[in-house]
């Protein structure tokens, strides 16, 4: 007996961008890189009009939230939230920190990785994805990354750049991202 | 294995009450909803957890759409309220609750959008509240207009506000649509239709409250918004 969800459509940037939407940690934050990419859409042409947010833990791993059972814990210029909507060439891009290594749903700890959501016209509803850290052995342990096939799981692990990050999104097609749903 | 209990996980979408992310009707979503199958990803910490934004993103008259300008807007005024609540009834206190819509006459103040009716200098059409101790939100606004789009022929959006909600985990994201009770372009909107169970449909729509209106100053309509819910207790391991 929920409320269904319906698309963001094309104009919500009226409503949704925050002119500190991009940083889910402060500028100078110890460690703090750059997440890019860009958002292609079935036929390969960028989508100008997404909403990229996401969501994680900080470098402990650990949330600024209630229902942590190991307790909340704040760390001063840290987020762990950002929002970024694409540019005209369907790229976005968001200051975050590598996060700690997070328990799943029993208990025991998944990869480093960073929970993301696709809002965009043509989404009814969002699509949800995780990027995963390139050169992170706790990769090969990983529970979530294991119930992928060997080949998409590719599309979950983000590259290195100069001064990050990468992770393209694709939403539909030969090289179509991994989404979930929970 | 960790001295503490993992939270209950939120429960899954009952069918049809979520639309399905391919909808030829709704021409974009052609070649942006993804042809592999959704993988399942179990609710840890990450999915338990979410952003706690605070009322420091709220300003004083931010849940007043009619009073962010020098002047008031065109347009009926009126009033939009109701609880956000999770499955099982619970309030979701303290959450941000973001909208945004098109002024009186159907057009969004946004360089896209084309349709040649006029703008208002007083209506920006976005606002910010955060729910009470009990769930409540609260918006002053006027009734936006219906728009044309070119999804097929003489296709029009019924008039409608954009809801974005946060809940209290990143699985109870949510972005949605409220519409306006006996709209007749419902009929022929695959947007709206998009949601095949006739009553999830009908939670998009928001209810007439003739008792919630102001005399001799605004209407009101009632949207309560229901977030996914949980167990109330943490799953036990051990009897
Ligand atoms: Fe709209």
């Amino acid at each position: 007996m929920t409320t269904p969800s319906q698309t963001v459509g094309p104009f919500f940037a009226l409503g949704l961008p925050w002119a500190d939407g991009p940083f889910a940690v402060a500028e100078d934050f110890p460690g703090a890189f750059w997440l890019r990419g860009v958002v292609l859409d079935g036929a390969g042409e960028p989508v100008p009009d997404a909403l990229i947010e996401i969501w994680q833990a900080d470098p402990a791993g650990r949330f600024d939230h209630p229902d942590d059972p190991r307790g909340p814990v704040a760390t001063a210029g840290f987020r762990g939230f950002a929002r970024c909507p694409t540019d005209t060439d369907g790229r976005y891009a968001i200051r975050t920190v590598r996060p700690g290594p997070v328990p799943g749903p029993d208990g025991h700890l998944q990869a480093p990785h960073i929970d993301v959501s696709v809002l965009a016209r043509g989404l009814l509803d969002r699509l949800v994805t995780r990027v995963y850290f390139p050169d992170e052995a706790a990769n090969a342990d990983d529970p979530v990354l294991a119930t992928v096939d060997a080949v998409r799981r590719q599309t979950l692990i983000a590259k290195e750049t100069d001064d990050g990050i990468a992770f393209d999104i694709t939403m539909q097609g030969d090289h179509e991202t991994v989404f979930f749903t929970f | 294995m960790p001295d503490w209990k993992p939270p209950a996980p939120y429960r899954s979408h009952a069918p049809d009450e979520q639309p399905p992310l391919e909808s030829p009707e709704y021409g974009s979503t052609r070649l942006r909803s993804p042809r592999q199958p959704l993988v399942a990803l179990p609710q840890g910490l990450t999915e338990l957890t979410g952003p706690v934004l605070g009322s420091d993103r709220v300003g004083p008259l931010d849940h007043d759409l009619t009073r962010q300008h020098d002047g008031e807007p065109q347009g009926e005024r009126i009033e939009v309220f109701g609880r956000v609540l999770d499955g099982d009834g619970r309030p979701v206190r303290d959450t941000l609750v973001e909208v945004w819509q098109t002024n009186a006459a159907g057009r969004y103040l946004h360089a896209g959008d084309r349709h040649p009716a006029p703008l208002d200098p007083n209506f920006t059409g976005a606002g910010r509240a955060m729910t009470d101790s009990e769930g409540r939100y609260r918006f002053v606004t006027i009734k936006p207009g219906a728009y044309p789009w070119r999804n097929h022929h003489n296709a029009w959006r019924p008039a409608h506000i954009h809801f974005s909600l946060f809940g209290h985990a990143f699985t109870q994201r949510l972005v949605t649509q409220m519409y306006f009770p006996n709209d007749p372009l419902f009929d022929q909107d695959p947007i709206f239709n998009s949601v095949r169970d006739p009553a999830a449909r009908q939670r998009l729509v928001a209810a007439f409250d003739l008792g919630a209106t102001t005399p001799e100053w605004s209407l009101a309509y009632r949207f309560d918004i229901v977030l996914r819910g949980r167990d109330a207790t943490p799953m036990e391991d051990e009897a």
